[in-house]
């Protein structure tokens, strides 16, 4: 299976990445590549095999509804490239 | 010959659920906190946190399930909505696309009289986004993640209703369904109900829909059904002059009432859909569902039939009274303390209304106890206050839930029943209007009614009425 540049230009504006020419070529073989490696569960018959979300049979994990968190403000806008009045500062969005 | 019409709606309505914490993390979900103040490395999107679904939010979701006639999916998944936005903060929002918590379900409205029943297509469970204030001193945007990851359902009906009327009728019958359950508030106003409506137009008798448009922004059952009109409106217009409705996302705007297209079809997102891997399956047995349906409330309708039954209300009552919550529960709570049932009846439907009406409250904002009602349904009802001092001492228990016995001693509102004093202002009160006695002897009846106000007046209100007709009558 052959990634298109089509698809290679459609994926950036999806992940918000600008791609110079060289990294296009690199990331349509890269993706080419792997879509090929998973293309071999294609050769199987999985007709009735429902879909596997998760590779541990692990379900019902749950948190009681009980506060256990405080305010941690201060430590949270740590991460913020830029704050104001104890919110994060972002470029003007729109709705 | 012009055509005729038909409106065809359906709608996606979003629900915030009243858990003290939020879907994924152990912040609170309390409403109104400084910027920030509730948020934690999971709500906020940081790298290597990881989500612990909130039992409760389960719980709550396959109870309006149930209450709405869905099939439980008993396995289910949560999924991962790609998009960027910055009150997002994972960039992605965690949601269910493939195995939604409820299905095929279904509400009864009646609008008019007539019956009938609203498809509801599924019902999800997903987080809520932050909030974004605009700054206009340093002209960008503020982020307040205090909401994000409050959990809400994402009710999703079939196309099922042909007018405002069926639609403001649908949203009624969920949010009282959702407010019996104490799963939700439901407060259109304060966004923790939101409605968006999908509506398109098609002539009548055709069997394909036509184009739909999705109005958001729609913050109470009058703008909805100004919303819908004006919608109708415009797709006919378009449609009678030849053009063609483009499917869209429009807002609305309540105070120029005028919506405006936000985006079209060709530029929709693609949100690129995945399980979500943090998030193991949920797998709900029989006995699960059978738990929350044993603990399932009584419902409107029960509590209407109920009332009419058990208590001899008439309907209209039943109806008025289980309209919310908070008014059955007022209700049933002073009946239980032996007051009886018509008479509490009637203080909440008139006083209690006209109050409510009249400083723009709803009936969630009520704030007096069952207790205090019953005391003064107990005082009118032994002649201790008469029915004027009643009403005021009720507005006094409406505005700040005073004790009425108390209240009543304090300011002195007894009845009064003593029968010398009672004559003494009587006769007074015949010397003082000779005119009206004349009157009254002279066979007009009604002039009996001014002595009885100018006893009443001269009591300052608080004397026995019955005796004070009586005395007059005896002594004229």
């Amino acid at each position: 299976m052959q990634i298109t540049d089509e698809t290679i230009d459609y994926v950036g504006i999806l992940a918000k990445l600008e791609l110079s020419e060289e990294e296009k070529e690199q990331a349509k073989k890269d993706m080419t590549n792997m879509l090929e490696y998973v293309g071999k569960l294609n050769e199987l018959d999985t007709d009735g095999v429902e879909p596997m979300s998760h590779t541990f049979s692990v379900h019902n994990v749950f948190r009681e509804d009980v506060v256990v968190n405080g305010d941690d403000r201060e430590n949270m806008l740590k991460n913020a490239p830029e704050q104001k009045d104890g919110a994060y500062k972002v470029p003007k969005t729109f709705d | 010959m012009s055509k005729v019409y038909e409106t065809v709606i359906g709608l996606e309505v979003h629900v915030e659920l009243a858990t003290k914490t939020k879907i994924f993390c152990g912040c609170s979900t309390a409403f109104g906190g400084a910027p920030n103040t509730h948020t934690c490395p999971v709500c906020t999107g940081m790298p290597g946190s990881l989500p612990v679904l909130n039992k409760e939010v389960v719980n709550k979701a396959i109870a309006v399930g149930l209450a709405t006639n869905c099939t439980i999916t008993q396995n289910c998944k949560f999924d991962r909505k790609n998009y960027f936005y910055p009150d997002n903060p994972q960039n992605y929002q965690i949601s269910q696309l493939y195995y939604p918590i409820c299905r095929d379900g279904k509400v009864e409205i009646c609008v008019d009289g007539k019956k009938k029943f609203v498809g509801i297509h599924e019902i999800h469970m997903e987080e809520d986004a932050g909030k974004l204030i605009h700054d206009p001193y340093t002209d960008s945007s503020l982020v307040d993640f205090n909401r994000s990851g409050v959990p809400l359902i994402e009710i999703v009906s079939e196309p099922d209703m042909r007018s405002a009327e069926e639609v403001i009728a649908y949203l009624d019958k969920l949010r009282t369904t959702i407010q019996y359950l104490g799963a939700s508030d439901c407060k259109l106003n304060e966004g923790s109900m939101r409605a968006d409506v999908n509506l398109s137009i098609r002539e009548v008798g055709a069997t394909e829909f036509g184009t739909r448009t999705e109005m958001k922004n729609l913050n109470s059952f009058k703008a909805i059904a100004r919303a819908i009109e004006n919608e109708r409106e415009r797709q006919i217009d378009l449609l009678e002059a030849g053009q063609e409705v483009v499917q869209e996302t429009r807002r609305w705007d309540d105070t120029k009432e005028y919506s405006y297209a936000m985006r079209s079809k060709e530029d929709a997102q693609d949100y690129r859909y995945f399980p979500d891997p943090d998030l193991v399956p949920i797998i709900i047995s029989d006995a699960w569902l059978e738990e929350i349906r044993n603990n399932q409330p009584e419902f409107r309708e029960e509590k209407m039939t109920r009332y009419q039954e058990e208590f001899g209300l008439p309907e209209y009552d039943a109806e008025i009274l289980t309209g919310t919550k908070k008014l059955a529960d007022i209700f049933e709570e002073t009946v239980a303390l032996g007051a009886n049932p018509k008479k509490v009846s009637n203080w909440l439907m008139v006083e209690t209304m006209r109050l409510l009406k009249e400083k723009e409250m709803d009936a969630d904002d009520i704030q007096f106890s069952a207790a205090n009602l019953a005391k003064l349904i107990q005082l009118a009802d032994s002649q201790a206050i008469n029915s004027s001092v009643a009403k005021e001492v009720f507005e006094v228990i409406f505005e700040k839930d005073i004790d009425p016995d108390q209240y009543v001693e304090e300011k002195g509102l007894k009845t009064v029943n003593d029968e010398g004093e009672l004559r003494a202002t009587v006769e007074k009160v015949i010397a003082e209007n000779p005119q009206s006695v004349e009157d009254y002897r002279n066979g007009k009846e009604k002039a009996i009614g001014f002595l009885v106000g100018q006893t009443m007046k001269a009591m300052k209100g608080k004397a026995n009425p019955g005796m004070v007709n009586q005395i007059l009558k005896e002594l004229l």
